[in-house]
């Protein structure tokens, strides 16, 4: 495990090797309630959501987002409108952040007619074009590609948006990541390659399927910097974020963040996940939960009190609710839908 | 008014012109396109730059998922795969990405990308660049599939390919790039899905493919003067497929030869053959008859190539079996 122990004093790998500590976002006590309100969102959502796949509403794949949050919510943080997102299948939180409908997310994953995708994409195939999201994409690494081509219009049309194309450890090890790396540098199209490193590819940890498992280098011989981030301190994410952009928007081309990351859940629903020790999900959970650093500032620092806290989850908990209530309300999809949105 | 005789090859590339001229949102992406080894995009980079005719790295899977990304905001990409053969190093970008943004997205995509891509045996290339691949991209529904076997149906389909909201597969045949036809000075659209009756005939239907369609013709020519009138359709688009046409000449004729350069098994003669027969088998005088190579790779060696290749001669024999009952 190379997740630092505390995030906001522990320097990580990268940091140590290049002698400098991890810089961390200075942020406002109202950005900070912003950061925590949108990762608890998260959180009580997917929370939802395996309840309700416990109970048989949402079928199939499943993949939940608990314990990355500060990923999505520090990266997404730095992003402006016109900037796109792509990731994978475990794109919940990726969505929520980016202000996708949450009552629209959840019906997708009970198949409902007013899901996001009218029931047709299910869990990993969700796409909100308006705020900039660009899928959910069930087939690992192969919207690295896809991210790619989002940075490439960026390019042609001259703007100065960027592409943030998200990724895990295991799509770290797929052939396109790298056709990728090379376009993208070739072009110097305006792309974060994210890597959420989880530590785990579904069940393969990283040490048995990378040669490399520092990520965040493997972009070197492509001449694409890279940088390993804590991705349970919100901040440090963010500051890592702001940077990134900067990078892409000032025209220098692609970049890698490696966000050092851990999911408590397995890799989907019916993952028993043996490949690990309860006890090691439980010392993260403990040590280093991302909601848990950020809740510690606001009660430190006097921003919010506990109560104050409490009634904020209340008010999370009743966006989730109605997401949820929407989700088993809303009518099956009309057969007839089998044979719209497709050619031929 | 016409251009002139020009080359099936030249034909695309006035097409491309044309598309270009109109819309700064077609690009163009492909290996050596800027050489053009086929001469389809050959002077095209010239006259729009290096940014609208951009050579690619060898590495079709990325630069494939890059233009069905960029398509998802708008962009027009028409994305070169040197040969159809190739499709398999991308074939995830084509069959999961490409064929299902739209569905997967309940509408809200749209993918304007056109794919366009070579196919076909004669030349000795060998059995990786040589195959006809059509049926594989068929046979994935939300992608559209387009096999001109002539200059004039290829200019008027691709200008429709690059309008359409895609994703379109546009196969071109190699053997064909060298062919002449009166191409118009300005290239009208040819809509998906309508059929050409290149001939029309009472006693057979000859449902001919891509360069299939040249043989089908020498053979219904010796047919005429035999007295059998042979009816000749070729779909030129396999997705959508115009059925119907092919049901009303069946329908009428009685008898049906479908003639493909592709897959002998799960290929697109197999595929019109079980259709039409769903459809009038009572009309059917005798059964289905297909001219296709055979079940094996295509072979080096020019005598094997072209016994592999379906021949006027074949097509022949197909055709008087299938008047004779049998």
């Amino acid at each position: 495990m190379a997740i630092s122990k505390s995030a906001a004093a522990k320097k990580t790998p990268s940091a140590r090797k290049r002698g400098r500590k991890p810089a961390l976002y200075n942020a406002s006590p109202e950005e900070l309630l912003t950061f925590y309100r949108q990762m608890l969102l998260i959180r009580r959502f997917e929370e939802k959501a395996g309840q309700m796949y416990g109970m048989g509403l949402i079928g199939g794949f499943c993949h939940l987002y608990i314990g990355q949050e500060a990923v999505v919510v520090g990266l997404q943080s730095a992003l402006k409108d016109g900037d796109s997102i792509i990731t994978g299948y475990r794109d919940h939180g990726h969505m929520l952040v980016a202000d996708c409908c949450p009552k629209a997310v959840m019906a997708e994953l009970t198949g409902r007619s007013g899901g996001i995708s009218q029931g047709k994409g299910g869990s990993m195939h969700m796409f909100d074009v308006e705020k900039g999201f660009y899928g959910g994409h069930g087939i690992v690494g192969a919207q690295v590609s896809l991210g790619t081509g989002l940075a490439f219009a960026h390019h042609y049309r001259g703007n100065d948006n960027v592409s943030m194309a998200y990724f895990g450890d295991g799509a770290a090890n797929q052939g396109q990541v790298y056709e990728s790396f090379n376009m993208a540098k070739l072009w110097n199209l305006p792309v974060i390659y994210v890597i959420e490193n989880n530590q785990y590819a579904m069940g393969t940890a990283i040490k048995r399927a990378s040669s490399e498992v520092e990520l965040y280098k493997r972009g070197e011989s492509f001449q694409i910097p890279g940088k390993q981030v804590d991705g349970m301190n919100v901040l440090a994410v963010k500051a890592a974020a702001d940077e990134a952009v900067a990078h892409c928007r000032a025209g220098k081309g692609p970049i890698i963040l490696e966000l050092k990351t851990y999911r408590y859940r397995g890799h989907s629903m019916s993952d028993p996940a043996k490949y690990r020790s309860k006890e090691e999900v439980q010392k993260i959970r403990s040590e280093q939960d991302a909601l848990e650093l950020v809740k510690a500032m606001i009660l430190n620092g006097g921003m919010q009190d506990e109560a104050e806290l409490k009634a904020m989850d209340k008010e999370v908990k009743a966006i989730v609710a109605e997401a949820a209530e929407y989700a088993q309300n809303s009518p099956e999809p009309d057969l007839a839908e089998l044979y719209t949105d497709v050619e031929a | 008014m016409t251009a002139g005789n020009q080359t099936y090859a030249a034909a695309l590339n006035q097409a491309l012109n044309q598309a270009m001229a109109e819309d700064t949102n077609v690009i163009l992406l492909g290996e050596d396109i800027s050489e053009s080894v086929f001469g389809v995009t050959s002077g095209l980079r010239e006259i729009y730059g290096p940014k609208r005719v951009m050579d690619m790295p060898i590495s079709e899977t990325a630069f494939v998922g890059m233009a069905v990304g960029a398509a998802m905001t708008g962009l027009r990409p028409v994305v070169e795969i040197m040969f159809n053969d190739f499709m398999g190093v991308c074939f995830d970008q084509i069959l999961n990405q490409a064929a299902k943004a739209r569905f997967l997205s309940g509408g809200r995509l749209k993918l304007p990308l056109v794919i366009r891509t070579t196919m076909g045996a004669g030349d000795s290339s060998g059995a990786m660049h040589s195959q006809s691949l059509a049926h594989l991209v068929t046979s994935i529904a939300g992608l559209k599939v387009v096999m001109p076997s002539n200059g004039v149906d290829a200019a008027g389909l691709l200008l429709t390919a690059l309008a359409d909201d895609g994703p379109v597969v546009f196969i071109e045949h190699k053997g064909l790039y060298g062919d002449l036809g009166a191409v118009t000075e300005e290239i009208i659209p040819i809509p998906f899905g309508e059929v050409k009756v290149i001939r029309s005939g009472s006693d057979m239907t000859v449902v001919a493919t891509s360069a299939m369609v040249k043989p089908a013709v020498e053979a219904a020519e010796q047919l005429g003067d035999e007295g059998i009138h042979i009816e000749i359709i070729d779909p030129r688009t396999t997705s959508p497929l115009d059925l119907d046409s092919i049901i009303a000449s069946v329908a009428k004729t009685g008898r049906l030869l479908v003639v493909d350069e592709g897959a002998a098994r799960c290929g697109i003669a197999a595929d019109i053959a079980a259709q039409v027969q769903a459809e009038c088998f009572k009309a059917l005088k005798a059964p289905i008859a297909m001219v296709t190579p055979p079940h094996t790779p295509v072979p080096y060696a020019p005598a094997a190539e072209n016994a592999w290749l379906p021949q006027v001669s074949d097509i022949l024999q197909a055709a008087k079996r299938l008047m004779a009952g049998n």
